[in-house]
């Protein structure tokens, strides 16, 4: 154990330090702040920032993204349910984010607590502690910033007054590794969850407490669908497998389910985003014009467990941006969404939007696109004010077979049309994304990549009529998650994925006549190895994660932070008395008969369909999107008893802000006209 | 990029310039100029002020600004300058923008600007430093040594290296007075502004190099005023008072 983690302490950090519960810190934080790099991410004061009377409040929370104010600031989930909270007129919501090592040795040393950035109230002093994981990679952070704020890791040992500790994200939907430090994790969207949540704690606190803490926990896991990892027990067979994970008192459900909003529109989030005085990584404003996503790609969790497809409308759309431009002054709006010229109004969308702000040096982005010419006349609209930073498709596997086994659709062929026409419209950079590393898997796909790329390059200065043409291509190691086909697969060794990549690296490198054009970026693959055993971990993996996090790792998505060195001397360590290793959680296949850690928690996926969908893989099957062909039964609109909500709205044109209110007449005063599924493949002849 | 040339736009010219002062308070004296620029240029946004922008491929807002104090030091006295399409009043424009930036960014005064010099006008600075837990008599002590001195060599790390410069010339006056929350003594520095620019941190180098003054927390700094300096009095003057005239 490292000396610079504290002692539990019972008492409260503001009372210890002689202040009230919800009184401000900011006094003992301010001398520290003077003597760290970049004090300006501490001090909140952010436009749009919200601080509300302690004493006003019912319900109290802290909400926090396990990462640097960096990267944490911009996230979108948290600055929906900040403003979702604060909306309450009796809740109150303050952020806090992971502290770097120079501030966190001066709060050890000075006892100053972790703090929200908007009021500096101790985060020990909230109802609750909500974190987002987008990663499995800021697990050490949580622990940290639970110590920081003198709040036991274990939930076990949380017996007062402490902040209920509960993780949402898309890592909860497999929240065992942690679940020893968790009090509860939530699966699914959080605009609802947390207001449910609000509303037990409020009951709960205005009946005098019943019960205490186990009382509180027991409403929560009554629910459904809130999951309390306490209350289930999980038990292994002798070779280290899970025999079975059943709830250890007859009043809890057998399984948790994830929630999922309905009807976009409705929830018109954020309205007014945080405008951060500190640079962060995405300075724009960000909405998302749908959730969910069915192309079915198998190796991408946020697609299974986001589904079914929901649309915000033309209109729902173009309110928000407005609203978001005049409260914010952002200079760029982001229309975020798993793969966003998938909306069935897109066209119009950005049609409208660059219409609109053409002349107030507003850009417009669009992340997340896929392989097709229409993303290029899109891109092209979307840059008319001349801008043209890199176009960025994303065929995800080198080989027309490795995408048939990702269900990536796309061919070589759309690819270099796709590519000829941007180099034809004037680009002059693409960036192609592909991974390493994917279920069966040979030298020879990835060494395609090299191929790819030279055809690309080949196609654009055939296209342009130049040779100053550039293409980069971008690497990711291929990590198995939980909730996808992929989950039962064996994940590549490290040493293999380095050994791929360095021939890869030697196929683009070695080509006299394209080799110069290319540009490969990569990382190692060690990290993806952590990320895998964090991912597919059980609740043995808690013991690996609080040995690191005691070793000193923190901010394990960082480069310069991460040791994988540590990492596995601590799996070695804390896994000694057990059958399981490393491997054993990575690399190792598992069959269809193997319990899941995380089955229990339901995504909506029926695990019949995973299963087939894993053997269409390895049969190197497609299977098509529901939106415009019929249901394959993927089980989430079943089991959840929700339905695809996609336009068209038949709004086409969208007035110029400011110059009056619509009369009923127009188009604009139609309602989303959700269709189902049944009426899509209808009106597609499907 | 080649052949491409930037698309044809309108660019609105410059109808009018104003100036404005703003204060760096609080919290916020944490952010840095940078930060500052982003808050500034968001906040015109905000409040629909009709600023001009550069021509070119990647369109610049028209603001200029004037030597920033460093980030963690507070500041009465910042200067900026913005190029708007349309003529407003100074007071309209100075309004506006304080609604729209953050509390703790608050802009103070605005004039148009009629004259051309103001960079040159801004000669010196007056800087408030509070030294908590320093008795009176050890100040004092430190100051006069300081005072004493013909030249004091300090360092600091510059983008291009380790930079070594002279602390003591720059300093047009140095004064020590007690503070009512004692423990606490003020220092009051005026300091020209040289090629390389003397910051309050120099100067408490320089105290700790000629007096070993080792202040215990970290001093809180303030710039109270930038402007023309009076050499006879030692007085920083309001660098706006020729537009003012104007």
């Amino acid at each position: 154990m490292s000396a610079t983690v504290s002692e539990h302490l019972d008492t409260r950090a503001s009372l210890r330090a002689g202040r009230d519960v919800g009184a401000s810190h900011f006094d003992r934080l301010e001398p520290l702040l003077a003597r760290i790099s970049k004090p300006i991410q501490y001090v909140g004061g952010e436009v749009n920032s919200v601080v509300k009377d302690w004493e006003d409040a019912t319900v109290r929370w802290a909400l926090m993204y396990p990462d640097a104010y960096e990267v944490g600031a911009p996230n979108q989930g948290v600055q929906i349910l900040y403003e979702v909270l604060n909306g309450r007129e009796d809740v109150l919501a303050e952020r806090t984010y992971a502290v770097w090592p120079d501030l966190e040795e001066l709060m050890r040393e000075h006892d100053v607590p972790q703090f929200t950035v908007d009021g500096h109230r101790a985060v020990g002093d909230f109802d609750v502690l909500g974190l987002s994981f987008a990663t499995e990679l800021g697990y050490t952070n949580m622990l940290n910033a639970l110590d920081l704020a003198g709040v036991p890791v274990h939930a076990a040992d949380r017996l007062g007054d402490e902040p209920l500790v509960i993780a949402g994200g898309h890592a909860a939907f497999n929240p065992e590794p942690i679940a020893d430090f968790l009090d509860a994790a939530v699966l699914g969207d959080g605009e609802e969850a947390v207001l449910l949540i609000t509303g037990i704690i409020n009951q709960w606190k205005r009946q005098g407490r019943p019960g205490g803490r186990e009382e509180l926990l027991l409403r929560l896991a009554r629910t459904g669908s809130i999951y309390v990892p306490r209350f289930y027990d999980v038990q292994y067979l002798p070779d280290g497998r899970i025999q079975r994970v059943a709830p250890n008192r007859s009043d809890v459900p057998w399984r948790v389910s994830k929630h999922t909003l309905m009807d976009l529109d409705e929830w018109s989030y954020p309205k007014a985003p945080l405008v951060p005085l500190a640079e962060t990584v995405h300075e724009r404003m960000s909405v998302e014009i749908f959730r969910g996503c069915t192309r079915g790609c198998r190796f991408c969790q946020a697609g299974m467990i986001t589904r079914p497809v929901r649309e915000r409308s033309i209109t729902g759309v173009a309110e928000i941006v407005e609203g978001g431009l005049k409260a914010t002054g952002f200079e760029e709006v982001g229309l975020l969404s798993l793969s966003s010229a998938d909306h069935s109004e897109i066209a119009d969308i950005a049609r409208n939007l660059a219409d609109r702000y053409e002349d107030s040096q507003t850009s417009l982005s669009l992340p997340s696109t896929r392989v097709d010419a229409f993303n290029v006349d899109l891109a092209n609209e979307l840059s008319r004010n001349g801008r043209r930073s890199g176009l960025t498709f994303a065929p995800e596997g080198g080989s027309e077979r490795m995408r048939r086994v990702i269900n990536k659709q796309v061919t070589e062929e759309d690819l270099i049309r796709t590519v000829t026409t941007a180099y034809a419209a004037g680009w002059r950079h693409v960036k192609l994304y592909f991974m390493c590393g994917l279920p069966t898997e040979t030298d020879d796909d990835v060494l395609q990549i090299a191929s790819m790329a030279k055809e690309v390059i080949k196609a654009g200065r055939e296209a342009s009529g130049r040779r100053d043409i550039k293409c980069t291509v971008s690497i990711g190691g291929f990590v198995p998650k939980p909730h996808t086909p992929f989950q039962w697969a064996s994940q590549l060794d490290h040493e293999s994925t380095d050994a791929r990549l360095a021939k890869l690296k030697d196929a683009i490198r070695s080509d006299r006549e394209y080799g110069k054009a290319i540009g490969l970026r990569y990382h190692d693959g060690k990290p993806g190895i952590v990320e895998g055993l964090l991912s597919r971990g059980d609740r043995r993996i808690a013991r690996v994660i609080e040995q690191a996090w005691r070793a000193g790792a923190r901010f394990d998505g960082w480069s310069e932070h991460f040791s994988f060195d540590r990492w596995m001397e601590c799996a070695q360590s804390a896994l000694s008395d057990d059958e399981v290793d490393v491997d054993w959680f990575t690399t190792r296949e598992r069959d269809r008969t193997e319990v899941l850690p995380w089955e229990h928690l339901d995504s909506g996926l029926d695990i019949d369909w995973l299963w087939d969908d894993w053997q269409d893989a390895l049969e190197e099957i497609a299977v098509d999107d529901c939106r415009w062909t019929p249901c394959f039964d993927c089980g989430v609109c079943d089991q959840m008893d929700t339905q695809i909500q996609v336009g068209p709205t038949g709004v086409t044109e969208l007035p110029m802000p400011g110059i009056g209110v619509p009369s009923c007449a127009t188009p604009l005063a139609t309602t989303t006209q959700s269709v189902t599924r049944q009426d899509a493949s209808k009106t597609n002849g499907g | 990029m080649g052949n491409r040339r930037p698309p044809d736009r309108d660019i609105a010219p410059v109808a009018q310039r104003v100036r404005i002062r703003y204060a760096r308070r609080g919290r916020l004296r944490f952010s840095s100029h940078r930060d500052f620029q982003r808050a500034l240029e968001r906040g015109i946004r905000r409040a629909g002020l009709p600023i001009a922008f550069s021509a070119g491929f990647s369109p610049h807002p028209k603001i200029s600004y004037a030597n920033s104090a460093p980030t963690g030091a507070a500041s009465e006295a910042e200067y900026a300058e913005i190029g708007l399409t349309a003529a407003w009043d100074p007071e309209a424009v100075r309004a506006a923008l304080d609604s729209a930036l953050p509390p703790g960014l608050d802009v103070v005064d605005a004039v148009e600007a009629h004259t051309s010099d103001f960079a040159q006008r801004l000669e010196a600075s007056h800087w408030r430093i509070e030294l908590v837990d320093v008795e009176l008599p050890v100040a004092q002590a430190a100051r006069d040594a300081f005072w004493a001195a013909g030249r004091i060599e300090v360092q600091r790390m510059a983008k291009s290296g380790l930079r070594t410069f002279d602390a003591r010339e720059p300093v047009a006056q140095l004064q020590v007075e007690p503070d009512s929350q004692a423990p606490c003594v003020i220092l009051k520095a005026v300091v020209r502004h040289v090629t390389v620019t003397v910051r309050p941190d120099d100067v408490l180098a320089a105290l700790r190099r000629v007096a070993d003054l080792e202040p215990p927390v970290p001093p809180r700094v303030t710039r109270l005023a930038q402007g023309p300096l009076d050499e006879a009095t030692c007085t920083v003057g309001d660098p706006f008072a020729p537009d003012r005239r104007g």
